[in-house]
């Protein structure tokens, strides 16, 4: 039997450990002379102020759906796939040949090609590392993050070489217009009203959403899916059961990189419709506090991608008006990890023990 | 190559190997005693941040070198109450320090410098120099041994020193101590130290403040003896390099220092280049040797080099029995 109701463990741990690092984070800010609560109000005006905030906070909500999702489904296999932000940069990479070599007709078709191209491209990626773990039993975090270097490098070896456009910056040329993705100021402007004017969130917006209801029917409602799930709970009653191991690792792992590659028709396709350096900017590692915060599932991740999106662009708008150095965003990632992966017990047990003492309460009387 | 050439390779070798070393060794205590530490990183990153703004603010290294030890023992109690005390998971504890130093040490140096998340150039007294050992100077035109001490051995900064140090005293208090002796058997067997009337939690804790003194003179290394001062993410998966370098040793200490010194001469020869292409007679790609380490990383834990066995019962929090 639970100790805890189920709306308290889904709920209340969570929002728990988020004020937790939302109260520290204030600290870091009044420490370094700020004031949190303008801090906060312009983090709250800059992100969901005004549509353009609002375009922002869901572009990034966008990429953080494609990486927490990553990280979720391998969390179900207890993989720990570090690796989403060398996946999502291969990921780019893919969505670049595609969109670079082949004459889309529209749109569409191309969004297809694209979305197909970036998952192949980080679904190969994750499948080294996965390939190491299932046979050779070498550790997966380690070797992920080996693979975030190497893919690094390996993008900026491309972009000053084979894919360099003309001009000094390492980048590729600008994508043809057949691979355009509509942005929401495209879709969602009717007459005078222009709404979410100059801001990137765009088409695949709906994409992500659509990867959130297909991974929640992969976890829970195929036999794939349940096999995930009994792995993770136990290997060896998954293998007593007659399930492969070396398959169940690289497929959720396949599944994992995949998710993370497809984030680049976001970004690169998206927004920035040309391949650059850097263009992942830490969402695969933001994928990690996401998949955290949403307790690896597709309902609770998609929520914590639009809070981080929000805490995203709040904090561009916080470097823009104050001292306050972007890098703040990396600070609550990281309290968020902490408090909702490795200190959950600490905020779990007190209050285990507050409803049995409630429930021993309701016995007497 | 002459033997001059050589010998600028292998000094830089020591020196790119040392930060690698203690990393290595911190991380064998920890992993010794069942706590995995993917956090050494974010620890060496915290070190070298605030012994290179303590060493500019106080204008002594020495006193930059305790800041940098304490600040990297912070975060080993943050590790240590995660994974100890609350029975947390142990590599989302670490990386979660690894995000809390990238990100504290960038926005605390903006605050403190304004500098772009970087501190001020060390220089004198804020920083460790090379030290000349006796008789190098004299000795120095004895042939073939003359340059080798001149130049290999002689001529480093006293953490280096420190470093190669530590290798026996970690072999020594390992296997010939009886605190060594639980260590082991507490990342082992926690259940029989248990048995035995020994604090476990202790032990772990020990071995956990262990890590992060030498994690933090790693870091202290870093921003004070090989640069002068801090810039932004300078650890460069240093700690998770010195992880695998660990896993490649098998957790013991001599073996430790042969895997960081391999991999400090994979870094040593990514800054030279020029010596490839004079040796090997064709251009290797620059980005190519950057990625060297991180390859040959993946190479190791691959296991192409043979069977590595961590400590049984490393990774799992100890509940005892009720």
């Amino acid at each position: 039997m639970d100790v805890m109701p189920k709306w308290a463990e889904v709920v209340l741990v969570p929002l728990i450990s988020l004020l937790l690092a939302a109260f520290l984070s204030a600290l870091v800010i009044l420490a370094i002379g700020e004031s949190p609560t303008a801090a906060l109000k312009l983090m709250i005006e800059g992100a969901i102020g005004s549509t353009y905030g609002w375009g922002y906070t869901l572009y990034y909500a966008t990429n953080f759906m494609f990486t927490g999702l990553a990280v979720a489904v391998a969390f179900h296999a207890r993989m720990f796939n570090i690796g989403g932000e060398g996946q999502a940069v291969l990921g780019g990479l893919g969505v670049a040949l595609v969109c670079l070599y082949i004459p889309w007709p529209h749109w569409s078709v191309a969004l297809i090609g694209a979305t197909a191209g970036a998952a192949l491209f980080g679904a190969a990626w994750a499948a080294i590392p996965a390939y190491l773990q299932a046979k050779r039993g070498s550790h997966i975090v380690i070797t992920t993050i080996m693979f975030n270097f190497i893919a690094a490098a390996l993008l900026n070896y491309l972009l000053i070489g084979a894919l360099k456009a003309d001009g000094m910056e390492p980048a590729t040329r600008k994508f043809a217009e057949g691979a355009h993705l509509p942005s929401f100021q495209d879709m969602f402007s009717f007459g005078e009203a222009t709404l979410f004017r100059g801001a990137p969130a765009n088409v695949s917006f709906f994409v992500a959403i659509a990867a959130c209801i297909a991974v929640w029917a992969l976890i829970w409602k195929t036999r794939l899916g349940y096999e995930i799930r009994a792995f993770g709970h136990s290997e060896s009653a998954a293998k007593y059961a007659g399930i492969s191991p070396t398959k169940i690792i690289m497929i959720s792992m396949m599944i994992s990189g995949g998710l993370a590659g497809m984030m680049a028709i976001n970004n690169v396709m998206g927004e920035a419709e040309r391949l650059v350096l850097n263009a992942v900017e830490g969402a695969g590692f933001i994928g990690i506090a996401v998949a955290l915060m949403g307790r690896s599932h597709p309902f609770g991740v998609f929520l914590a991608a639009i809070l981080f999106g929000f805490l995203y662009q709040g904090g561009a708008e916080l470097a823009l008006w104050t001292s306050i150095p972007r890098e703040l965003i990396v600070v609550i990632q990281a309290l968020v990890i902490l408090f909702t992966g490795a200190l959950d017990n600490m905020v779990r047990s007190p209050l285990e023990k507050m409803f049995l003492a409630m429930r021993r309460k309701k016995g007497e009387v | 190559m002459d033997l001059l050439t050589l010998l600028q390779i292998l000094d830089s070798t020591m020196r790119l190997a040392t930060p690698l070393l203690l990393a290595c060794l911190a991380g064998l205590f920890s992993e010794r005693a069942g706590i995995f530490d993917i956090g050494l990183e974010g620890k060496m990153l915290a070190a070298a941040f605030l012994s290179a703004a303590v060493a500019y603010t106080s204008g002594s290294v020495w006193i930059g070198l305790l800041a940098g030890i304490a600040a990297s023992l912070v975060l080993s109690g943050i590790h240590g109450l995660a994974s100890i005390t609350f029975r947390g998971n142990q590599l989302i504890s670490g990386v979660a320090i690894n995000f809390l130093a990238a990100g504290l040490t960038v926005v605390i140096a903006q605050s403190w410098f304004a500098q772009g998340g970087r501190t001020p150039q060390l220089s004198g007294a804020a920083r460790f120099n090379p030290i000349t050992l006796p008789f190098a100077d004299s000795l120095r035109d004895v042939p073939v041994l003359g340059p080798i001490y001149y130049e290999l051995i002689s001529g480093h900064t006293i953490l280096v020193y420190v470093a190669l140090l530590c290798v026996p005293a970690t072999w020594w208090i390992l296997y010939r101590t009886r605190f060594g002796l639980r260590l082991r058997a507490v990342g082992e067997n926690p259940a029989a130290v248990d048995t035995a009337g020994v604090s476990v939690v202790g032990l772990r804790f020990a071995a956990v403040g262990i890590c992060g003194v030498l994690c933090g003179i790693a870091g202290a290394y870093l921003a004070t003896a090989l640069q002068a001062g801090f810039v932004k993410d300078m650890s460069a998966g240093r700690g998770y390099i010195a992880l695998a370098a660990l896993i490649f040793a098998k957790w013991r200490p001599w073996y430790a220092l042969y895997a960081t010194l391999l991999f400090g001469f994979l870094q040593a020869l990514a800054l030279r280049p020029d010596l490839i292409e004079a040796v090997l007679s064709f251009k290797v790609n620059g980005q190519l040797l950057d990625v060297l380490p991180y390859i040959l990383t993946v190479i190791i834990l691959a296991g192409f080099v043979g069977k590595a066995i961590p400590p049984r019962a490393g990774g799992e929090p100890y509940v005892k029995e009720r």
